[in-house]
């Protein structure tokens, strides 16, 4: 069911959350909710369902029980418009995904040509100024496979960015980057945060989400451990498992 | 060409060979030419074994009559040529009938894949010949079916189910991850297909097309057991034309099946050479 959407309410609310594949429950009753330009970071120890849950949230991934409502639209509805969601929820996965086929700039052109079926001319116009902005003016022409790792994840962040999206979902976006990288790619996320983009980021780069997030959640075994804002997540972390994960990896 | 050292002696039986142009029009490289020289000796050696002077030798026999014969030829390529055209537009649709969403679509094109897959395409062509009218009239108006549109059609079914294949597994090939990333930016499933997973499949579909097609062009002889005038019904009937002398019999076919090879063999090659260039890229 949707319903009428306020900006002070929460732009994406997950309620109790769960997904099986067959027998295995990967999600086990997650809850969270997002206001509109704040900026949440999800961590977590590999295969605790962390990818998952963004997936649900732009219904790349059906979920089994419980209710997910992105700016009042029920995504587990039956008669879900998948399009309408998708245009204003923006995805960025850990392999670039860029369509191998087309220039970086034709890459960020799509959608809004064929999808929103925008004009050309206007759209061109934008893309070039999103590649600009993600510091890849000169390399509009390139195909993704002349571009480095790092320069692919930008261009597929200006390729989601194309759609004016209200929510961004990052899926673990640096994950598959050298380490020389993975910075350039923050920064652009962190430019994005600071312009007041909702964000939902999986991310293995704690120094990053402790700058950036509003608030962490840690997730383990399909459920939300504990959450907080950074100040008070790294430091006065509560549960066991947060503990250990915390001292691993910081 | 070059002749190598074991053929030397029949020099002069070759010499009148040498107009014949179709090994000048491709280029050929060394294990081509080596192939072809194979093939010349055949012919030579049948050749060499002609008696009498009234008769005409074998050798003169081809010339005197290949005009006739290459026009059976350019009518097997003609056949070949929109058997391939034909299947592969059907043939597209039903590859994507393979990959449909849809239960009912998806049992329909599997069921007619795999019958046009697995029949005999000589059965196949058999059917269409005696099933399909020689002449519909519709509105008066007559549009006649000759033998050699059946056969089109006949040979146009197997390249239809084998390039529905070809497309269901090119498709199959391109990594689940761009249907996700393109139905994340909202993509419809139909333009994720037309503009974003085939383009990057026809690159892997051409090697595999182009052998379906070598395939068809051999294939199209198949269509002189149901009448059509095409090369090898054209060559049975040159050899009767010559009295049906048995020493025609290996340079007549010989030279048929020369043709068929000097035309296949480049582009198998070629084929070849495509399946090289695009495992390194």
């Amino acid at each position: 069911m949707t319903v009428v959407w306020t900006a002070d309410q929460p732009i994406v609310k997950c309620t109790d959350v769960r997904k099986s594949y067959g027998a295995f429950e990967v999600l086990k009753g997650i809850s969270l909710s997002v206001s509109k330009g704040e900026v949440v970071c999800i961590i977590g120890p590999s295969g605790s369902g962390k990818s998952t849950l963004i997936r649900c949230i732009n219904a790349l991934v059906p979920i089994t029980l419980g209710t997910i409502h992105v700016q009042g639209i029920d995504v587990t509805d039956p008669q879900l418009d998948k399009l309408a969601l998708r245009r204003k929820v923006g995805m960025v996965f850990q392999q670039y995904n860029l369509f191998p086929h087309k220039t970086a700039l034709q890459n960020v052109m799509m959608a809004p040509l064929h999808v929103l079926r925008q004009e050309s001319k206007a759209v061109e116009e934008r893309s070039r100024a999103l590649l600009a902005k993600v510091r890849l003016a000169g390399k509009e022409e390139s195909y993704p496979g002349e571009l480095s790792g790092g320069q692919q994840q930008r261009v597929a962040i200006a390729r989601s960015l194309a759609m004016r999206p209200d929510v961004m979902l990052f899926d673990e976006v640096t994950a598959a980057l050298d380490p020389e990288t993975v910075k350039e790619v923050l920064v652009t996320i962190r430019e994005l945060a600071e312009e007041g983009m909702t964000c939902i980021l999986v991310t293995h780069e704690m120094g990053f989400a402790r700058e950036v997030a509003d608030h962490i959640y840690f997730t383990d075994h399909g459920v939300i451990v504990e959450h907080g804002p950074p100040a008070t997540f790294f430091t006065e972390a509560r549960d066991e498992r947060t503990r250990r994960f915390l001292s691993q990896v910081l | 060409m070059t002749i190598p050292p074991a053929s030397r002696n029949c020099l002069p039986v070759l010499l009148p060979f040498r107009p014949c142009r179709r090994e000048t029009h491709h280029r050929l490289g060394v294990n081509s030419r080596a192939l072809l020289c194979v093939g010349l000796v055949l012919l030579v050696s049948a050749a060499s074994a002609q008696g009498g002077r009234l008769v005409l030798s074998p050798m003169q026999v081809i010339v005197k009559w290949a005009p006739l014969l290459l026009t059976g030829f350019a009518f097997n390529i003609l056949i070949s040529a929109f058997a391939m055209l034909l299947g592969t537009i059907a043939g597209l649709g039903l590859g994507l009938g393979l990959l449909s969403d849809r239960w009912l679509i998806r049992q329909v094109s599997w069921t007619l894949t795999q019958i046009f897959r697995n029949a005999p395409w000589l059965v196949l062509l058999f059917f269409v010949m005696f099933l399909v009218p020689f002449q519909v009239t519709v509105f008066n108006v007559h549009i006649p079916f000759p033998d050699w549109v059946k056969a089109t059609v006949g040979f146009a079914l197997p390249v239809m189910a084998n390039v529905a294949e070809v497309v269901r597994g090119a498709v199959r090939s391109v990594p689940s991850t761009q249907w996700e990333a393109a139905e994340s930016l909202a993509f419809t499933r139909r333009q994720i297909m037309w503009r974003i997973i085939l383009p990057q499949c026809i690159k892997r579909m051409l090697p595999p097309w182009m052998n379906i097609y070598s395939l068809v062009a051999m294939s199209t002889v198949l269509a002189s057991i149901v009448g059509v005038s095409e090369m090898l019904t054209l060559t049975a009937q040159v050899h009767a034309a010559e009295g049906g002398r048995p020493e025609l019999f290996a340079p007549l076919y010989g030279f048929a099946l020369l043709c068929f090879f000097l035309y296949c063999y480049p582009i198998n090659l070629w084929t070849a050479h495509l399946e090289r260039s695009f495992q390194t890229h």
